[in-house]
């Protein structure tokens, strides 16, 4: 993997940083990690073309119906386990039961979109990537163009002539 | 210190961080003197406790009928006050209510600190709190398990849930925001703050799953904030007393709740923003909001206090008519005037614009809401106990030294934890404050379409 080299441009605005996306992406180079402070509705639009949609909702989803299973299963079996009739309702009464089946969907919902959003956003990080900067949580943006060593000045040059501030190899 | 009064630009993004930073310097003698006050009436609070886990449950006054008093009170009061930082972070998110962003972060604290109080209340109130595993459901040797046939058991699994989902969504939101603080600071503080914000770079990867968790979590949490409060309410409504079996109750509670929350958002947020003098992020614009809720949340609370007293009258039941007539005219009447005063009346001057906007007469509205909702729970329990179906079991509840040191001290407990929180976390989101503010754009000053 020696043969790859990161460039980054540091930017302090929102259109030269989509300025250098969108001429990064004309040009073919589609291997680039964008650091931002916020969240960027034109950044990410320039971005998320061409990914997928984020799997978390995938974990929230399977989160969500075993709380909503193990909610039902738990009341039902413990209610069996002891078959006491009170108030003269069936042993295993649903409606009580939907209560505590609502609150674990929610709850195993929750725990799962978390741990999602972990294991996706391969947090914790132990050490920071080699291109971030502290500023990036201030107020620069950066972009990171993973590509080959000789596409390097080109690389530069895109980021340049959009508007960086500063370019360097990372 | 640079002076971040109404500017006439609107902050930059390093403004942001720059003045969140400085709400977290080293705080002045007026914070440390206000420390030592909450933190002697906490100390007040926990010796009382002591004093009843010693003594027993007598010397919190309960007598048989009321045996529910000022502890079921404030847990309910708590529990209410804890709603209004998920319906700000998770309904007004989904709602996209830009306002939000300035003052979601303390409201959420401020959710997790009441949720913490109201959480020690049933464990004070039932004694014996060393038992209180019991209410969990946990493998034992004799099989038994809760009766989930019990709404008092649907409250452990509803306000547990709360706890967590609000806690999730706390931590998340926290993450970016910490990652700001790890890099402006340094030493051992620097240290801390990188092991809590799990590394977080703020990278496209990053953000997209990030966002995406936030939505997830935001859909969850708000049929929860719904549900919290409807089954606190169903302690009541489920039991056949007269002034609580009510279908009423769900959305009656709910109301309040988002009514007493706002009060407290408004009672903790309006001298933060004096203090950090913070007012280019949170303006007139946002109190003006604030304060429409809480008189929208008001008013229909008033027109349940109507519903209530008409359906007693309407039902025809003569326990129920008796229940209402003793309240309003007998031993409690006071706490009854005094909660349509709080709750009805003196919210009627938010219609006023310029109130809606003067933090002072928010800041009174706020606490007589706060007296007036405190009071409301009271008026529910207490008297409904007190005067129930036969008069050989009427009775009278008189608060005790004890059990009132104990509420005070739930006071001191939650700011205690709000002030704490303050000083080492941002108060004020950077990363969803800087989502709201113009772009720093190169070419052309506006770039939102």
């Amino acid at each position: 993997m020696a043969t790859t080299e990161t460039v980054l441009g540091v930017f302090a605005h929102v259109d030269t940083t989509v300025r250098a996306l969108e001429d990064l992406r004309a040009k073919g180079y589609h291997d680039l990690t964008v650091y931002t402070p916020a969240p960027v509705h034109e950044i990410e639009e320039a971005l998320e073309r061409d990914r997928p949609v984020s799997r978390v909702r995938l974990f929230t989803l399977i989160g969500a119906l075993t709380g909503t299973a193990s909610g039902f299963l738990l009341t039902i079996w413990s209610a069996l386990k002891w078959g006491l009739v009170t108030g003269g309702k069936p042993i295993a009464s649903i409606p009580p039961y939907v209560v505590i089946a609502f609150e674990l969907t929610i709850l195993f919902g929750g725990v799962a979109t978390l741990l999602g959003l972990v294991i996706l956003a391969r947090l914790p990080r132990l050490r920071p990537s080699a291109a971030y900067d502290p500023r990036f949580t201030n107020d620069r943006f950066g972009v990171a163009v993973h590509c080959a060593p000789e596409r390097g000045p080109s690389v530069r040059q895109i980021l340049t002539t959009a508007g960086a501030e500063e370019v360097g190899a990372r | 210190m640079s002076v971040v009064t109404e500017r006439h630009r609107p902050p930059t993004f390093a403004d942001v961080n720059r003045d969140v930073l400085r709400t977290l310097a080293t705080p002045g003698n007026l914070y440390f003197g206000w420390m030592c006050v909450v933190g002697l009436i906490l100390t007040a609070g926990i010796l009382a406790w002591t004093y009843q886990i010693y003594i027993g449950m007598g010397a919190a006054g309960k007598r048989t009928p009321v045996m529910w008093a000022m502890y079921i009170t404030s847990f309910v009061f708590w529990i209410g006050i804890g709603h209004a930082g998920t319906l700000i972070s998770a309904i007004l998110y989904l709602f996209r209510a830009r306002w939000r962003t300035s003052i979601f972060r303390a409201a959420e604290a401020m959710t997790i600190f009441a949720v913490m109080t109201a959480g020690l209340f049933p464990l004070i109130h039932a004694g014996r709190m060393w038992f209180a595993y019991f209410l969990l459901p946990y493998w034992n040797q004799r099989d038994l398990w809760p009766n989930f046939r019990s709404p008092l058991v649907w409250d452990v699994f509803a306000i547990s849930t709360y706890l967590s989902i609000s806690t999730v969504f706390f931590i998340v939101g926290l993450i970016p925001d910490v990652a700001a603080l790890r890099d402006a600071s340094t030493g051992w503080r620097r240290r801390i703050y990188a092991m809590l914000a799990l590394g977080w770079e703020g990278s496209d990867a990053q953000w997209r799953h990030y966002r995406r968790a936030y939505g997830l979590l935001a859909a969850l949490a708000t049929p929860l904030v719904l549900s919290v409060h409807s089954v606190v309410s169903w302690d009541f409504a489920m039991a056949l007393v007269p002034g609580w079996h009510s279908t009423l109750f769900a959305p009656f509670f709910v109301d309040g709740a988002i009514f007493s929350g706002f009060a407290m958002v408004l009672v903790l947020i309006l001298p933060m923003r004096h203090f950090f003098n913070l007012h280019a992020y949170i303006q007139e614009k946002h109190l003006d909001a604030m304060g429409k809720l809480i008189l929208t949340t008001g008013l229909v609370l008033t027109y349940f206090y109507i519903c209530e007293i008409f359906t007693s009258w309407y039902s025809g039941d003569h326990f129920e008519r008796a229940s209402l007539f003793w309240k309003v005219t007998k031993s409690y009447a006071w706490a009854l005037w005094l909660m349509y005063f709080c709750n009805c009346i003196s919210p009627l001057i938010l219609f006023w614009k310029r109130a809606r906007t003067s933090p002072v007469v928010l800041y009174v509205v706020s606490v007589l809401v706060l007296i007036g909702m405190w009071f409301e729970r009271f008026n529910i329990i207490v008297p409904s106990l007190a005067h129930d179906f036969y008069p050989y079991t009427w009775g009278i509840y008189v608060p005790t030294p004890t059990d009132t040191m104990i509420v005070i001290g739930s006071f001191a407990w939650f700011f205690i934890l709000f002030l704490g929180f303050i000083r080492v976390m941002p108060s004020l989101s950077i990363v969803e404050v800087k989502e709201t503010l113009p772009q720093p754009l190169k070419d052309g000053a506006h770039g939102h379409h």
